[in-house]
């Protein structure tokens, strides 16, 4: 049986961990390999790093940071932001990036999931979505949650798997950052719509966020950034509380 | 320290395969050349993506007759993922291609066998998921303990192999994780992305020697 997984977030700009709250304020953190190597040892399933580096010139001090990770992490790395054509996954990939994840890239170009999937195989491309309520719908936002795109979510989400992302990112803006539990209403409604993994995102506040979280049969991982970087949920901890809750994790 | 040499065939990413070894202390070398898989002390098969497109590559490289050379020879194989596959005879992924028949058995998609049985479950079988031991004696799985945890892709998987099977994993099947034959090993699984347990993997084949 597959295990749930949990997987720390790193936002990274200009080589550096931050984190927003409500995707303001951002707060500088750590160093990025020091802070991989630290989940690496404290049972990470998995790594998704978002480049929210604002300018061109400092981009390639994100490709250092994930050559300097990948080099001593060996589990999955998922990378995320500045994705706008193939060739972006391209120079992630090379760089030592198993997965990648578009968001905003993949609404200005839908047709890049198709082009990235036929390129790269669809267990390479994860479908990333910033999703917030809008008059009773879910609605697609973009450029860091600060555009509302119009986009149904739930039919973007169908859109993108039938047409090649082989795993779904949901970050819901309505509870990023309260930290009073995953949006298990939004959650339950993408994954009735979609057969591939679901990632759920935007939250999580303490362990028993997780242990509700993994109560929806559809959702395979739980992701986030604060509580894991601020070492307010410690990993191993969490998932032998987790175990004891029923839910199968890699111990 | 004795050379691995690390088929590039234009399928996949290496990056991480070859940082693993370079970490354990093992010198990994890319390579497409003849000579210097020869003088290398064992060979790995690496490949992600569809089975078809994978076999044309690898024989566009002249080095699937150079593979059989030194796998006769005794030099120890190891296929990774798509390069597991790759060992068997025969894979039943969009049409009917050949493979290079190391090991009995053929490589068929998991889809319909789980909805045959009643399963639910999604495709691919993506995550980390337990070894379920049967052969502890096989040399790769020296330092590998039963129920550890290893990360799979994959959508399609080895059947008809069972006397190959060192370890499978469940998941609505049994599906073949590490398979045996001889000098010729494969791990359905990323062991260059399962942690500390798909190290010891890795260490374990980095400690078998063939004649260079």
């Amino acid at each position: 049986m597959l295990t749930k997984r949990i997987i720390p977030c790193l936002d990274i700009r200009d080589g550096r961990v931050v984190k927003g709250v409500n995707f303001d304020g951002l707060r500088d953190i750590e160093d990025p390999v020091e802070l991989a190597k630290f989940y690496n040892e404290s049972g990470a399933d998995e790594l998704v790093f978002y480049d929210i580096t604002a300018s061109f010139e400092k981009r390639p001090l994100f490709a250092d940071v994930l050559r300097r990770v990948a080099a001593c992490i060996f589990i999955p790395l998922t990378v995320g932001g500045g994705i706008y054509a193939v060739e972006d996954f391209d120079r992630v990939l090379k760089a030592g990036a198993d997965k990648v994840s578009v968001n905003s890239g993949a609404i200005r170009h839908p047709e890049l999931i198709e082009e990235a999937a036929k390129k790269y195989g669809s267990q390479c491309v994860v479908l990333s979505m910033d999703v917030k309520r809008v008059n009773g719908q879910f609605r697609i936002f973009a450029k860091g949650g600060r555009e509302d795109t119009g986009l149904d979510a739930l039919e973007w989400v169908v859109y993108g798997v039938e047409h090649g992302a082989g795993e779904i990112v949901l970050n819901s803006i309505d509870t990023d950052g309260v930290r009073d539990g995953f949006d298990l209403p939004m959650l339950e409604a993408v994954t009735a719509r979609v057969n591939v993994p679901v990632i759920a995102s935007g939250g999580a506040g303490k362990m028993e966020d997780f242990a509700e979280l993994f109560q929806l049969p559809g959702v395979d991982a739980g992701l986030a950034a604060s509580i894991f970087h601020l070492r307010e949920v410690d990993i191993h901890e969490l998932k032998r509380y987790l175990r004891t809750c029923g839910v199968p994790v890699r111990i | 320290m004795s050379k691995t040499a690390i088929i590039d065939y234009g399928v996949g990413n290496l990056f991480s395969l070859s940082s693993s070894l370079r970490y354990l202390g093992n010198e990994a070398v890319v390579t497409r050349d003849a000579k210097e898989i020869r003088r290398a002390a064992r060979i790995i098969l690496p490949g992600v993506g569809a089975f078809g497109d994978a076999a044309d590559k690898l024989a566009a490289t002249g080095l699937i007759p150079v593979l059989h050379e030194q796998v006769a020879a005794g030099k120890p194989l190891l296929g990774i993922c798509l390069g597991m596959q790759l060992l068997f005879e025969k894979s039943y992924e969009f049409g009917e291609h050949r493979g290079l028949g190391f090991l009995p058995g053929s490589v068929c998609p998991m889809e319909p066998d789980l909805a045959a049985l009643g399963v639910n479950l999604k495709i691919p079988h993506m995550g980390w998921n337990a070894l379920k031991i049967y052969h502890p004696d096989c040399p790769i799985l020296k330092h590998t303990q039963e129920g550890a945890f290893v990360y799979f892709v994959h959508s399609f998987y080895a059947k008809d192999c069972a006397e190959a099977v060192a370890a499978d994993a469940e998941y609505g099947v049994r599906v073949p994780a590490v398979v045996a034959r001889g000098n010729v090993y494969g791990c359905q699984f990323h062991p260059e992305k399962s942690g500390q347990v798909g190290l010891a993997i890795l260490r374990a084949f980095a400690e078998l020697e063939g004649q260079a």
